[in-house]
């Protein structure tokens, strides 16, 4: 056979096998887009339609320039989440070293397990934005006010997988270091630690997403600094629809990309077991 | 009473066959809303040092529970169980138990099981000792050509083989097994029998071991400690085992005591202590 066909063939056979996971998601998402336009252009909602990206010269530069930096807060939409994002490192690591020692202690001790599981459970029923006015008064500072808001909204995911991880060790392996009498390091670090760490790694990727999603009311206490959240706080302000929508098509495609990252990391820790 | 029973470990401690291990007047209930729930109960028994245990009796009845008060994870609510005339406080190596289960860190590779359980119980010996007795339990158990693989990727056997070093590397004075072959197909189950007397023979430590299995406790015990049912469980009767060591299987089979054997350990089992369900 010649290799022309052969190729040919063998693109046909991919979309065959592949047609049934790529042209649901292209009708959903293309009908959902001409649904928005249609209302927006028949005057249903005053929300701008998603071709206002396009259609709106501001936001048309915002779409197609994402890196430029005019100096202070006039800057390309990837400038302002990479602000917000290490923003959201520095909350989110905090979260997870201080989530994964508290969660550890708690699993560990019932007593204290006790005394703190309704205080856990009741603290992160609180919203984001409701947290920022407290953030505000105990800090007195923006960026410290940020980063804790970021910190208190993702913790808790962390911290109650993390004890749940930790009362979940099988009794088995509990009887084997009872039995060799192992210390507490080499218990901690031979034991503890690999058995706990599938459900670590859930609290981690649930957290990342809330940390996330934490980033507008974070970034609501911090005026005049770049982020992707206050870029859209400050387009809200002056009314820039478009650039809302814009802005939040950025914040929700960075979340995926974060989950995505922590799904990848979750199955090679798992799989490694 | 209790004058009279603490009498009694000391004056045997003096004689010359004081027991390895010994059984006192052995008790044990649960505590439940509805007050203490007896599974065990006026439990007599005495272990010298070497011998070949094998504990029998139907599920539930309490074997397990026994055998934890030996290895330290439960504690006696009457009487006592006396290693060297000292009462077993808590859990150590020199009770080592092959878990149900196995009991393996399925993220350490076979090695690196049986190497964490001589560097806690033997964190002196220089590294290459470690290293010389892990991998001589390997050799003992035929996984030496297994050593780096995952837990995760060994058989059932295998596993239990793993296990088996493990429990040895550490050199346990006493070694218990609960059910240890329960779970491996007729073949791999003969050939391990095999190993551990071989093994056995060579270390001589004492051996608990529980089993379901009649033919297997009279190929490889010394004695067969058969149960009462629970609630309140007790020994029922102690068969005394002397077939000739080193042991033949076949041999075994031959020898006309041993349906004498089996046939009481199968009326004490499914006549005089039937199970509920298996009466029906």
């Amino acid at each position: 056979m010649s290799p022309a066909p052969s190729s040919g063939f063998h693109l046909g056979q991919w979309w065959k096998r592949n047609r049934k996971s790529i042209l649901p998601p292209i009708f959903g998402i293309g009908g959902f887009l001409i649904f928005w336009q249609l209302s927006s252009s028949l005057g249903l909602t005053k929300l701008s339609g998603p071709l206002s990206l396009w259609t709106e010269e501001r936001t048309r530069e915002l779409l197609l320039y994402p890196f430029f930096d005019r100096g202070g807060l006039d800057k390309g939409l990837f400038l302002h989440t990479m602000s917000s994002l290490s923003r959201v490192a520095l909350g989110y690591s905090l979260a997870a070293v201080i989530g994964i020692a508290v969660g550890i202690a708690v699993g560990l001790n019932k007593g204290l397990n006790r005394a703190f599981d309704p205080l856990f459970q009741f603290l992160r029923m609180v919203a984001p934005l409701a947290w920022v006015p407290i953030a505000l008064v105990m800090f007195q500072q923006n960026q410290p006010a940020a980063i804790f808001v970021i910190f208190i909204t993702s913790i808790w995911p962390i911290l109650i997988n993390t004890a749940e991880g930790v009362r979940q060790i099988p009794q088995d392996y509990r009887n084997v270091a009872l039995v060799l009498q192992m210390s507490k390091k080499r218990f901690f670090t031979k034991i503890l630690i690999p058995s706990t760490l599938p459900y670590i790694f859930t609290g981690l990727r649930i957290s990342i997403g809330l940390a996330w999603l934490a980033i507008i009311a974070a970034e609501i206490v911090m005026p005049g600094t770049p982020g992707i959240g206050f870029f859209i706080w400050d387009a809200n302000q002056n009314g820039y629809v478009s650039d809302i929508v814009l802005g939040v098509i950025w914040i929700g495609a960075i979340g995926l990309i974060l989950d995505r990252l922590m799904a990848w990391l979750q199955t090679r820790i798992s799989s490694s077991r | 009473m209790t004058a009279s029973l603490s009498a009694n470990p000391a004056s045997t401690a003096a004689g010359a066959a004081a027991p390895l291990l010994r059984f006192e007047q052995l008790g044990l209930a649960y505590p439940t809303p509805k007050g203490p729930y007896p599974v065990l109960e006026n439990i007599n028994l005495e272990v010298q040092s070497g011998e070949f245990v094998c504990v029998i009796g139907h599920s539930g009845c309490g074997k397990s529970t026994l055998l934890n008060t030996v290895s330290g994870f439960s504690k006696p609510t009457a009487g006592q169980v006396l290693l060297h005339g000292q009462p077993i406080q808590r859990p150590g190596p020199d009770r080592m138990v092959v878990f149900q289960g196995y009991a393996l860190l399925p993220w350490c590779s076979a090695y690196d099981n049986v190497y964490l359980a001589i560097d806690s119980v033997k964190p002196q010996l220089s590294d290459r000792e470690k290293r010389e007795i892990v991998m001589e339990h390997l050799e003992l158990v035929g996984l030496t050509q297994a050593a780096e693989k995952l837990i995760t990727q060994l058989s059932g056997g295998m596993k239990q083989r793993v296990a088996i070093a493990r429990a040895l590397a550490i050199r346990p004075e006493v070694l218990i097994l609960d059910e240890p072959f329960g779970a491996l197909d007729a073949i791999t189950k003969e050939e391990l029998q095999e190993e551990l007397l071989k093994i056995w023979n060579t270390q001589k430590c004492t051996v608990l071991m529980i089993t379901h299995d009649i033919d297997e406790a009279l190929f490889l015990a010394d004695r067969l400690v058969m149960m009462t049912n629970g609630p309140a469980a007790g020994i029922g009767e102690v068969l005394t085992i002397d077939f000739p060591r080193p042991r033949n299987r076949e041999d075994i089979m031959e020898d006309p005591r041993y349906y004498e054997l089996r046939n009481s350990a199968l009326d004490f089992l499914y006549n005089r202590f039937a199970h509920d369900d298996d009466s029906k």
